[in-house]
């Protein structure tokens, strides 16, 4: 299912809040074309850990390789130039824009702008295209997710890190965005690192997970053995 | 008929030198949240300059292209190495520094040019009712205006300035960079205050001759909305008006009461401004 080099390379990286120790210590690998999940209990560090790969938070400690190429103390705006595109929690769609120019100002980093990305996004997500005019304060909550993901891929990055997609969305509406995840990666060579505290849903469509908890990698392996097994379920996952 | 024409008219051109004011603090705001309360010493700089170079050159707008271009630098050196570094700490603070970089520049404008009046030259007449003076300062904020509405709604850079502005985590992660869009804002904005200064400067020049105006700039920013550059415009026009009908029907040192009454009024009916929008927003 993945490849072999991996694409995405973390060692031993920590970062602080304060004197809270929000990730300790934590290797991880993702090979290129993976769906990787990572999951755990609110506070487990997993939007630290997705922030401080771009640069939003910084590395106390630790290496981060994309690629090859040590990105660990990139800048924010530097990050999306190396192929990785954030979505934040909540999507960062910016509500005063239209929604055409949320997905332009996803490829802005490279001057021109991008036709066929934006043909291919508003494929992926069709009810984006009837409202391409509006600002994008007027979507729906599945419509806003859909922007932020496709505003990310406007961006053509080789990794797309997703915090939490599936927040405030109805169950039906965050399959839908799961299941597209999965599309997407089958069509493109887009691998994708999804934080999640939906477990049950992330690793039904991942291919490998990692559970967090107080900052470290508790458990790691391929998503349908963490969905097997029992034990885990209950101690780390909770359902 | 003809009073009231020659009213509105008159109205209209201290109108757009509000307008040009108030728009020049809509954009700072916008963008960071501050009110920059140096920018009547950033177009007094400016003013100045082009009163030295129009001197030495003999050529008013080479003098003119100076101030302007006094403006941009100013406004761009200010939000970098000043403003920047404070704004980290507190939005307070910042605020209070644009307070401190006023007086210095005024005490510094005194110092260099003296704080008697001086003769400004113009390049047309400004005598009459509705002088080519007037016009053309009507002409040049309308064409600012405009550049600047095209620049936000319809260039890579305005997208980018306004993602800055409005969401510049978001911003960050598309790859712009967010503290070169603040100095290009500043810049942009001063670059207007110092248009607004030429045009509200003549035919005399001293360190505090930019004080009142800029009350009314102010104004006109609050009235229109603090975020909404369409309010800004609309402000000073209203402002400009205003006064104008004012001290035209009921006496010229009434003209300041109409300000007050139209803040009044405006901000009764609508505590944010006429064009502002809802405060709240969602994430």
């Amino acid at each position: 299912m993945s490849g072999t080099e991996p694409l995405l390379e973390i060692e031993g990286l920590s970062a602080h809040y304060g004197a809270v120790r929000a990730l300790d210590n934590v290797t991880l690998s993702v090979p290129e074309r993976q769906l990787c999940a990572i999951l755990g209990a609110n506070g487990a560090g997993k939007s630290t850990l997705l922030r401080t790969l771009t640069g939003l938070h910084p590395a106390a400690s630790g290496k981060v390789k994309l690629g090859g190429k040590d990105i660990t103390r990139l800048p924010t705006e530097r990050a999306v130039t190396h192929g990785l595109a954030h979505v934040p929690e909540g999507g960062g769609v910016i509500v005063e824009l239209t929604v055409e120019e949320n997905l332009r100002l996803g490829g802005i980093w490279r001057g021109r702008h991008d036709h066929k990305a934006m043909t291919e996004v508003l494929e992926f997500f069709p009810p984006l295209v009837e409202r391409l005019d509006k600002p994008a304060g007027t979507l729906s909550g599945g419509e806003r997710q859909m922007l932020a993901i496709g505003r990310a891929l406007m961006a053509r990055p080789r990794v797309l890190l997703l915090d939490e997609p599936s927040l405030g969305l109805a169950p039906l509406i965050t399959e839908q965005i799961f299941t597209l995840l999965r599309d997407l990666r089958d069509r493109t060579e887009l691998t994708v690192v999804l934080v999640e505290q939906n477990a049950a849903g992330a690793l039904a469509v991942t291919d490998h997970g990692y559970v967090l908890g107080q900052g470290r990698v508790a458990i790691e392996g391929p998503s349908a053995d963490l969905l097997a097994d029992d034990r885990t379920r209950h101690a780390y996952l909770g359902f | 008929m003809t009073h009231f024409i020659n009213l509105t008219l008159n109205g209209l051109a201290s109108g757009a030198v509000y307008a040009a004011l108030a728009l020049s603090l809509v954009i700072i705001f916008q963008a960071t949240r501050l009110v920059n309360f140096a920018l009547p010493a950033f177009a007094l700089l400016a003013v100045y300059v082009a009163h030295t170079v129009t001197q030495l050159t003999g050529a008013y707008w080479i003098g003119f292209a100076s101030a302007l271009g006094t403006g941009l630098l100013v406004g761009a050196v200010s939000e970098r190495f000043i403003v920047r570094p404070i704004a980290r700490t507190s939005q307070l603070n910042a605020i209070i520094v644009t307070l401190g970089l006023l007086l210095v520049i005024q005490g510094t404008v005194g110092m260099i040019w003296g704080n008697e009046q001086h003769g400004f030259q113009y390049a047309f007449s400004y005598v009459g009712r509705f002088s080519p003076a007037s016009v053309f300062a009507v002409a040049a904020v309308a064409v600012v205006a405009l550049l600047l509405f095209l620049l936000y709604r319809f260039t890579p850079l305005g997208l980018r300035m306004r993602a800055a502005a409005h969401h510049p985590e978001a911003a960050r992660l598309s790859g712009v960079r967010v503290g070169l869009m603040l100095t290009i804002g500043w810049a942009i904005a001063s670059f207007i205050g110092a248009l607004a200064g030429m045009l509200a400067g003549p035919p005399f020049i001293s360190p505090n001759v930019f004080d009142v105006v800029f009350v009314f700039g102010i104004t006109s920013a609050v009235i229109g909305g603090l975020d909404n550059p369409f309010g800004a415009v609309l402000g000073g026009m209203l402002i400009g008006l205003g006064m104008s009908y004012v001290s035209g029907y009921f006496g010229s040192e009434l003209a300041t009461l109409a300000a007050l009454v139209i803040v009044v009024i405006v901000l009764s009916v609508r505590p944010d401004g006429i064009l502002s929008r809802p405060t709240a927003r969602k994430v």
